[in-house]
């Protein structure tokens, strides 16, 4: 989190990462132990799954595998082996996939990562200007009409949003693509052509995605708004004779963004979480639709592995948070 | 009981809060009459398949391709959908209170373990370790609801937390330490019935959050098979969506009427709760 401090003798931006990856190690550390103990738990192993499937329950050749997957030591040993391989982000193998989970989560990050960013610069966007427009009309119809609106997307589940804005804009309009990547049929496109068509995919999930982080930022903008609006400093700003507009724009908004910027932090997880929903509703190539696929294949390890990535990756995503914080307002210095 | 009176005189100056009130009440209605309304099996083969809403008074919500009455799934489901939500959010409640109280109360290395713990929960998005958890343990009632309530009970812990190290320093708490009263006896007697009130705010938003989440994991195919859900139903219905849209929106509308009347509630009661809010 970022911590209030006087002056701006903070460390340069490589320290900052430094003692934010060390601070994570033991949220990190924790992570790892849990996950091994939720797989010890669960009720039979990967090589049990691997003989179910194959249809064989030969007694001897299963006990080979698990002592070729290092399953029969005791307990600490694969832990302690465990911990190693992650140490070195080796996050195991997937059998299913034939390949490594690490190979496999870093091939779909990017789809994910291109949803997410879309979504959170759309939803931050929208959220604010309404918000900001539901404060600046109190009471209007258009605050009433703007603050409906947030309540019932806020209340939507995502994946419901999903279906409909399917039914409207892929059934009923056919404009839009109802799920993919890319338009399979279309062969031979030029590098543009690529871009654009994957970014005409790209629109639905993300308007999906959007649209219930946008009914929570309207709500804490206008909000944060009303609050700030009442504050002594703003009266001065009128009293010295600033304008309307300059006022809302240079005192008002950039003091009510702070709490946006808090929330955005504390709802990184969360936008993972619903990206997984909205993926596996648009058949989009990203790490929900591997979590989805790994889920019914009974892959494990490639499950955990999913669940370690995304933890780092709310890490990740939550120091650029900090660091957007320090640029919004510099009294509060990013360590 | 004058508390209880002077709360309710509150919360009905909001009227949005009344509605949502009315219309929870009227779902929960929904839920403990759906075994007398429809008796019969949700699952079963009742009429002819993909009815539309209105086309037979009988089916007013209309028929799956199995031709099973959507309105029993959905009174039925109401009951699934809070007594997951509900017992999630208790259970949710009971750890993360527990956790908040002992690292507000004791402070030093026992506050710095159980806030790494909490934070960990909280790296973690929900929704996926809520997938990897009902995964590996099985789609089953009790999986399900320990995944949901593992998911939510971090906030409660910050909550608790906060609000216990501000009251143990509280003359009226130092004081029950000078006669000499036992420290689980301040701690459950003295401190935690003083932060009932955003407890209360705090899990009519985390039944709500609950329903949601349970609504995804059954839409994925992971709720458990042998109870009608709001979200499996629209997990079905997904199949026909081109053809019959009605089996996806009907299901929709059901969860964002709890959901919604749970939230109209939550933030009605915590203007209750806090009139001082209010005065912005």
């Amino acid at each position: 989190m970022a911590k209030t401090k006087t002056g701006r003798s903070g460390g340069s931006l490589a320290a900052f990462f430094a003692r934010r990856l060390v601070q994570a190690i033991p949220v990190l550390i924790g992570i790892v132990l849990f996950s091994f103990v939720i797989l010890h738990m669960a009720p039979g192993d990967a090589i049990d799954v691997m003989a179910g499937e194959a249809g064989t329950g030969d007694a001897a050749y299963m006990a080979q595998l698990r002592e070729k997957y290092g399953l029969d030591q005791p307990l600490y040993i694969q832990l302690a082996r465990y911990g190693v391989q992650i140490a070195q982000l080796d996050l195991g193998y997937s059998i299913r996939n034939n390949m490594p989970v690490r190979d496999l989560i870093l091939q779909r990050v990017g789809p994910t990562m291109m949803l997410m960013s879309v979504s959170i610069v759309v939803s931050v966007a929208l959220g604010v200007l309404f918000g900001a427009l539901a404060a600046i009309r109190r009471n209007s119809w258009l605050d009433d009409l703007i603050s409906l609106v947030a309540l019932l997307a806020y209340a939507m589940p995502i994946f419901w949003i999903g279906l409909m804005l399917i039914i409207l804009f892929s059934v009923t309009l056919g404009i839009l693509p109802s799920g993919g990547f890319i338009d399979v049929a279309r062969q031979n496109v030029s590098p543009l052509g690529r871009v654009m068509d994957v970014l005409w995919h790209l629109v639905l999930p993300a308007m999906t995605l959007s649209l219930f982080y946008f009914a929570i930022y309207t709500r804490l903008m206008r909000a944060s708004m009303l609050e700030v609006m009442g504050l002594d400093y703003i009266r001065t700003a009128r009293a010295k004779g600033l304008g309307a507009a300059k006022v809302t724009l240079r005192h008002v908004v950039r003091n009510a963004l702070l709490p946006i910027v808090t929330m955005l932090g504390m709802q990184t997880a969360s936008l993972l979480g619903g990206a997984v929903v909205v993926e596996t509703v648009f058949n989009w190539p990203g790490l929900g639709r591997l979590t989805y696929d790994a889920v019914f294949q009974r892959d494990y390890s490639l499950l955990i592995g999913i669940l370690l990535m995304s933890s780092v990756m709310v890490i990740i995503i939550n120091m650029l948070v900090d660091l957007a914080y320090s640029w919004l307002d510099p009294r509060i210095v990013a360590r | 009981m004058s508390g209880a009176l002077n709360l309710w005189r509150l919360f009905r100056r909001k009227r949005t809060a009344v509605i949502g009130l009315v219309v929870f009440a009227l779902i929960v209605a929904a839920a403990l009459l759906a075994p007398v309304l429809y008796p019969e099996d949700p699952g079963d083969m009742v009429a002819a398949p993909l009815l539309w809403p209105g086309e037979d008074m009988a089916y007013p919500l209309g028929t799956d391709p199995l031709g099973r009455d959507i309105a029993a799934g959905i009174f039925h489901g109401a009951r699934s959908a809070l007594m997951i939500g509900g017992i999630s959010t208790l259970v949710a409640l009971a750890i993360g209170i527990t956790v908040g109280a002992l690292s507000g109360y004791y402070g030093g290395w026992v506050n710095d373990l159980l806030m790494r713990i909490t934070e960990m929960f909280q790296t973690m998005p929900q929704f996926i370790l809520a997938v990897v958890l009902v995964a590996i343990f099985g789609p089953a009632l009790s999986s399900i609801i320990t995944a949901l309530a593992l998911v939510s009970w971090p906030p409660v812990a910050r909550l608790v937390r906060a609000e216990v190290m501000s009251l143990r320093e509280r003359e009226f708490v130092q004081s029950c330490y000078v006669i000499g009263m036992s420290e689980r006896s301040i701690i459950f007697g003295q401190i935690l019935p003083n932060c009932l009130t955003p407890i209360i705010v705090t899990a009519s938003i985390m039944v709500a959050t609950a329903i949601l989440t349970e609504a995804g994991l059954s839409f994925l195919g992971l709720g458990d098979p042998n109870v009608v859900t709001w979200g499996a139903m629209i997990g079905a219905g997904r199949e026909s969506l081109r053809s019959a849209w009605f089996l996806v929106a009907e299901p929709g509308l059901a969860i964002i009427l709890v959901v919604l009347s749970l939230n109209l509630v939550g933030e009605g009661l915590n203007d209750a709760l806090n009139p001082k809010l209010k005065m912005r």
